[in-house]
């Protein structure tokens, strides 16, 4: 019994990792060709929006999943314009996107503020369901959950194992070799964008469709999520399966805050809520300090062997990104 | 010459009309008759003297924002952490009048001391930012985003736990302070001439640094180019580092301005917005100064007036953000189309 309500709150956890896997492989897609998509905060408050009035209006659950991943596009697609056609800064006009967004989300999402409308229904696997631990644990979520395992994988193996995804990682690492190798640098710079886009724009309604149905406003508690995606991308070292991993700490570890909450009755809820964000700047400390200066100094100062276990364990952690990303790409 | 002039100017009102084109269109899609909104923001604005006074009061700690934020630009750094150094502001001056609350003390020490704990607040907030992206390669803009949601958590920890009123801790906030340290104001008003006054001198003080000064010069060698600047002798990381204290100095003062002058006590969210907001006046100016004191109240004025457009027609306020989000989007865009015109021709 207890092992039981343990597999459904892990499983809970899987469902609720959903919207930040989407948006971490969408981002890692687009970082991987060079570009920076600073919006996703903005993208994924819109999209959750958009994709929520959508399938209220139509009545269509699948509509609003469209419109999520349309308006993922469509924002994405500023930003490539913006970046590779006109030259401008990509943090700059990502940046006032992710509060354009936002603001647009609040201010349109009113009509259909705490309406109840439908959402996306669960659906267990059959044979599958029936393994025991396992069949509980993944198998009985809805079609928008086994996308977000599917995702990581077909991500995985398009970025490491297929031709396209090479040339996707060398206009990302070093454009002007593949530019010499026949690929259409910015063309492909804008193809990626917008497919990350589209599936940073999933993470939208994956939430209020499925994780927690309805727009709630500023009260949704989705507020915040993009710049962890943003994050859980430098963690995840532009690596799918290491990003996915980093998605999935981050919901046990959120799930983990809400059953302490139930011992801790003295701390307000508010203030576990923001435990994650010192926690992305702690794994952000990790993954990037083994670059700086005062650490090789700190480390060549050390006795042989903690130097070495300390370098190995470093180095294990850090993420460095692709070399050219946020550079723009001429190709004269 | 003369051609560039004309193009340049094309581009900027190509950009402003766009971006109002697009805003109506998202009026009509709220079903607000665009052309009544749009009024009732002016007349929210500049409708009475009450308004007028409003939007001042806005205006404040938007320039000392913008004021700070033009300086980590300069440096080349996005200080996204501001809203967390002006909570912080607002809770170390907060703290300080609650440590002096009682004291024989002349009152207007008490409120100097307060202006000073709000200001080391700030700075100490960006200082951690600034040593996340010198020590340990955090980007300034996920350690300062970070360190805001962190402050908005104190924030309502110390509403709702140790500062509490006396009885239930609530979100309308602290218990307020003795009148006696309250900013004095204009008799009738909430707008305290001591705000405007450190305001408008701290936004010129940064002009003339940045314009006129050897610091200034070699700030923005940092900002354009760190490496070159280092080998020319400038001390890179010290002078980031400055940049972030000083910023955030102002934050914190803007911080302490808003506790002491307007709200009288700590509330959660403090900061309203107006570090943001500062980034996206910086962006609009193009990083010049000079344009910070005009900018900074016509945004002012939007989110003042905006309030009129949530009491008449219901929408949500978010509106004025909408507005300037979208202005500085295109005016952006602009400048790149600008620049891609005059390169083809």
């Amino acid at each position: 019994m207890e092992l039981n309500t343990l597999l459904v709150g892990l499983a809970g956890v899987l469902a609720a990792a959903a919207p930040v896997l989407f948006a971490v492989i969408g981002e890692t897609i687009t970082e991987r060709a060079g570009i920076i998509n600073l919006s996703l905060n903005g993208t994924v408050l819109l999209a959750a929006m958009g994709g929520f009035t959508i399938a209220y209006k139509t009545g269509s659950v699948p509509l609003g999943f469209l419109a999520g991943m349309l308006i993922g596009a469509i924002v994405a697609l500023v930003i490539a314009f913006s970046s590779i056609t006109l030259k401008q800064s990509q943090v700059a006009v990502g940046f006032v996107l992710a509060l354009a967004c936002r603001d647009l989300a609040y201010f349109l999402g009113v009509p259909v503020l705490n309406q109840s409308g439908p959402r996306l229904p669960g659906w267990s696997i059959p044979v599958l369901k029936d393994i025991p631990v396992i069949g509980t644990l993944f198998f009985k979520q809805d079609l928008i959950t086994y996308l977000s395992y599917l995702i990581i994988f077909l991500a995985w193996l398009w970025i490491f194992h297929t031709r396209p995804g090479l040339m996707l990682r060398g206009i990302g690492e070093r454009p002007a070799a593949a530019f010499v190798r026949g690929a259409n640098v910015n063309r492909m710079r804008y193809i990626y964008t917008i497919i990350g886009g589209a599936i940073a724009g999933l993470a939208g309604p994956a939430y209020s469709l499925s994780v927690k149905a309805g727009w709630m406003g500023t009260q949704s508690g989705l507020d915040g999520i993009g710049w962890i995606a943003l994050s859980i991308t430098i963690f995840g070292g532009w690596n799918p399966l290491r990003a996915a991993f980093g998605a999935y700490l981050f919901a046990f570890l959120q799930w983990l805050g809400l059953v302490l909450q139930s011992k801790l009755p003295g701390i307000p809820t508010q203030v576990l809520q923001v435990a994650p964000f010192p926690l992305m700047i702690l794994t952000l400390l990790l993954v990037n300090i083994s670059d700086a200066e005062w650490v090789s100094r700190m480390l060549a100062a050390m006795p042989e062997r903690t130097r070495r276990a300390l370098m190995k364990l470093l180095r294990a952690l850090r993420a460095s990104p692709p070399a050219s990303l946020g550079v723009p790409f001429e190709s004269e | 010459m003369k051609k560039n002039t004309w193009v340049n100017l094309g581009f900027q009102v190509g950009a402003l009309v766009l971006a109002l084109l697009i805003t109506t269109l998202i009026l009509v899609a709220a079903g607000a008759p665009p052309l009544k909104a749009y009024l009732s923001i002016l007349s929210g604005a500049f409708g009475s003297t009450r308004n007028v006074v409003a939007v001042l009061i806005t205006w404040s700690p938007l320039l000392l924002t913008t004021a700070g934020v033009l300086i980590t630009f300069a440096a080349g750094l996005w200080n996204i952490g501001m809203e967390g150094q002006m909570t912080l502001g607002a809770i170390f001056a907060t703290g300080m009048l609650r440590l002096f609350e009682h004291a024989a003390l002349p009152p207007a020490l008490i409120i100097i001391l307060g202006i000073l704990a709000g200001i080391l607040g700030g700075a100490i907030w960006a200082a951690l930012a600034g040593a996340l992206k010198t020590f340990g390669g955090v980007n300034e803009i996920f350690g300062g985003l970070g360190l805001n949601f962190v402050a908005t958590a104190l924030t309502i920890y110390l509403v709702f736990g140790p500062w509490k009123r006396p009885g239930v801790g609530s979100m309308s906030g602290t218990q307020p302070f003795d009148q006696a340290l309250w900013l004095p104001t204009l008799p009738g008003t909430e707008l305290s001439i001591w705000s405007l006054v450190i305001s408008v001198l701290v936004i010129a003080l940064v002009y003339l640094l940045l314009r006129g000064t050897h610091f200034g010069l070699r700030l923005k060698a940092v900002g354009k180019n760190s490496k070159a600047a280092f080998l020319m002798g400038v001390p890179t990381w010290q002078y980031s580092m400055f940049a972030f204290l000083l910023c955030g100095a102002f934050a914190g003062l803007a911080g302490g301005i808003q506790v002491m002058g307007i709200y009288h006590r700590l509330l959660p969210n403090i900061s309203n917005g107006y570090g943001f907001l500062g980034l996206l006046v910086a962006m609009l100016i193009n990083y010049q100064a000079l344009w910070a004191a005009p900018i900074a109240f016509l945004f002012a004025a939007l989110n003042t007036g905006s309030v009129q457009l949530q009491i008449i027609y219901k929408l949500d306020s978010s509106f004025a953000g909408v507005l300037q989000d979208l202005l500085v989007l295109l005016v952006l865009l602009g400048e790149g189309a600008r620049q891609r015109f005059i390169k083809k021709n």
